[in-house]
């Protein structure tokens, strides 16, 4: 890890590290042990120290093989398998919050360490395996001139890309390497500051409906409770006319969208409030139930009030639901994936998740794949490490994994945006199956 | 400028010396009114004021403080312990209330609108000190 000099002895002169009593394991699950808010002077902060990947490889479990597919990529967050097996891959850097306050110059500073200094691509990359050998030999840029796009889902011949301030439509056609030409706009979206600019985005199960996650304006309103309007919702988004409102809303980041096995149920993966503690507030998994408030800001796992909120809603609060299960606090979890048999009998039922990796933890959580067990289609069980090594164990970042889909030929594709890389992980033994199984949420 | 030995005690503070302790005065005002009017009003920008004018009031009372050292160590300044000790901790105090204002919203409260309360008082002891050493 990289120990900034400053904050470092700033904290040793103060001595009042606020990264004490860090309790590891990571709570997953359910019903996540949640410690009293804790906030030492200064935050703990613990940020990735980036390095080259060099001979190493992301570690993957016994039976399961890695390799990169695409290099040198500018920014890669989402990845879509298309119906034909070729992979979009959504490349870009979002975001324009004014610097406010000299806090915001420095955090500012500091977490940039940890990232690539890559400027981000605003365009959609398209990879193609024509003889299924694993290699990705053929690769074009699908659409270029695009804002930070993010989010992507294909209905029936249509392309939908959420730009951090909008939803654009491509006509797409099997076998396409390139748009046609320039999107048309399907809806503007709140991209106001864009503190979290990440528009995450599925197609609803009978593909009328779009869901797009916007995040919130702040870590947890300190840029005013006005400028969060119509942030930290999931919107339902009429995918023909670009109709809109507000279908779940108090999820501070939800950061992928995925709809579940059997068709039906949405899905989120969640960014959750820093700077209360190591062990709060743990990042979430949870099915996005319409209606529902799920906290954010007035409150935390139901309806744990924050502090920081002035003016307080006892009444927010008291309709607050806790979300489905705890992937562990400052985690990140920016990718979610439901799997397919053809991951292997261990996975073929759950969910990948890509974590990005903590800033706001001395002793790091993240920086891994993980999988996500399901049973009667709901989370079970403890998460199961799928790729890791991202951080080795030298204390070196090689990777910083974000997106994460599973091509239903038996494949989980990783967007990597520290190294700029995109992974696929592959079962060893197994074959590619004749048949095609038909795609768990996707290529609709 | 007077420089003739036997006079240290009564020579007169250097105007750029003056500027350096005074001007944390107002702007260490200015944070604590602007940490009342958050406190009151819950509108978020007053707090932003605040983290900027305290940070503005440290870097002259950092300056004091360098300059302070080096009048000690230069051994013009032995008699000024009382002043030294001042600005020292008028400089911590201010610092401890940067790092509370830098909380998210309002968890820099109270304890910003305190401390900034603290670091405004210092400040005036830390001038005062500054004639009083001197016979002014």
């Amino acid at each position: 890890m990289r120990h900034l000099q400053l904050p470092a002895t700033i904290a040793a002169i103060l001595l009042l590290s606020a990264c004490g009593g860090e309790a590891d394991p990571l709570e997953y699950g359910p019903t996540p042990q949640l410690p009293e808010p804790h906030r030492g002077l200064l935050p703990a902060m613990k940020i990735a120290d980036p390095a080259d990947w060099g001979d190493q490889r992301p570690a993957v479990p016994e039976g399961y093989t890695i390799a990169p597919i695409a290099t040198d990529l500018k920014i890669p967050r989402q990845t879509l398998v298309l119906p034909n097996g070729d992979i979009l891959v959504a490349e870009g850097k979002g975001g324009n919050a004014p610097t406010l306050t000299p806090k915001d110059l420095i955090a500012g500073y500091i977490k940039k360490q940890g990232t690539s200094s890559i400027e981000g691509g605003d365009r959609l990359t398209l990879l193609r395996d024509a003889d299924g050998d694993g290699v990705y030999e053929g690769r074009s840029v699908f659409a270029e001139n695009l804002n930070a796009p993010y989010g992507l889902a294909l209905i029936g011949n249509r392309l939908f890309v959420a730009n951090q301030d909008a939803i654009v439509r491509f006509d797409y056609a099997p076998g396409q390497i390139r748009a046609n030409g320039d999107p048309v706009e399907v809806t503007r979206l709140p991209s106001e500051i864009n503190h979290h600019w990440t528009k995450a985005m599925t197609a609803g199960p009978d593909g009328r409906y779009l869901y797009v996650g916007i995040g919130s304006n702040s870590n947890i309103g300190e840029r005013g409770l006005s400028v969060e309007e119509d942030r930290a919702v999931v919107w339902q988004v009429d995918a023909a006319t670009g109709l809109h409102r507000v279908f779940a809303s108090g999820l501070r980041n939800p950061t992928a969208l995925a709809i579940g096995p059997g068709g039906g149920q949405l899905w989120a993966v969640v960014n959750e409030r820093d700077e209360l503690g190591a062990d709060l507030v743990p990042d979430y998994l949870t099915s996005v139930r319409q209606g529902a408030f799920y906290g954010w800001p007035y409150s935390y796992w139901g309806q744990h009030v924050d502090p920081r909120v002035r003016p307080e809603n006892p009444e927010k609060v008291a309709s607050a639901v806790p979300p489905d299960y705890s992937l562990g606090s400052h985690t990140a979890p920016l990718g979610l994936a439901f799997s397919s048999p053809a991951m292997g009998p261990q996975f073929a039922e759950g969910a990948f998740v890509g974590m990005h990796g903590s800033w706001n933890r001395g002793t790091p959580s993240g920086y891994k794949v993980v999988f996500v067990p399901f049973r009667g289609g709901r989370p079970e069980g403890q998460p199961i490490d799928f790729v890791t090594n991202f951080m080795g164990a030298d204390g070196k970042t090689r990777g910083r994994p974000v997106g994460v889909s599973v091509d239903p030929r038996g494949a989980l594709i990783v967007a990597d945006d520290l190294s700029n890389t995109l992974w696929r992980v592959t079962p060893v033994a197994q074959r590619p199956p004749a048949v095609i199984p038909e795609a768990a949420n996707q290529g609709r | 400028m007077q420089h003739r030995a036997g006079a240290r005690a009564d020579r007169p503070i250097s105007p750029l010396h003056a500027i350096l302790i005074a001007s944390p005065i107002p702007l260490f005002l200015g944070a604590v009114l602007s940490n009342w009017a958050y406190a009151s009003t819950y509108q978020i920008q007053w707090t932003n004021f605040a983290s900027w004018l305290v940070a503005g009031g440290l870097v002259f009372v950092g300056f004091a403080f360098v300059w302070a050292i080096v009048e000690v160590l230069t051994g013009r300044g032995q008699r000024r312990w009382l002043y030294v000790a001042l600005v020292l901790a008028t400089f911590i105090c201010g610092l401890i209330t940067a790092l509370e204002l830098a909380k998210d919203a309002w968890a820099a409260m109270p304890g910003a609108l305190v401390l900034s309360i603290i670091t405004l008082i210092l400040s005036v002891a830390m001038n005062w000190a500054a004639y009083w050493s001197r016979g002014v």
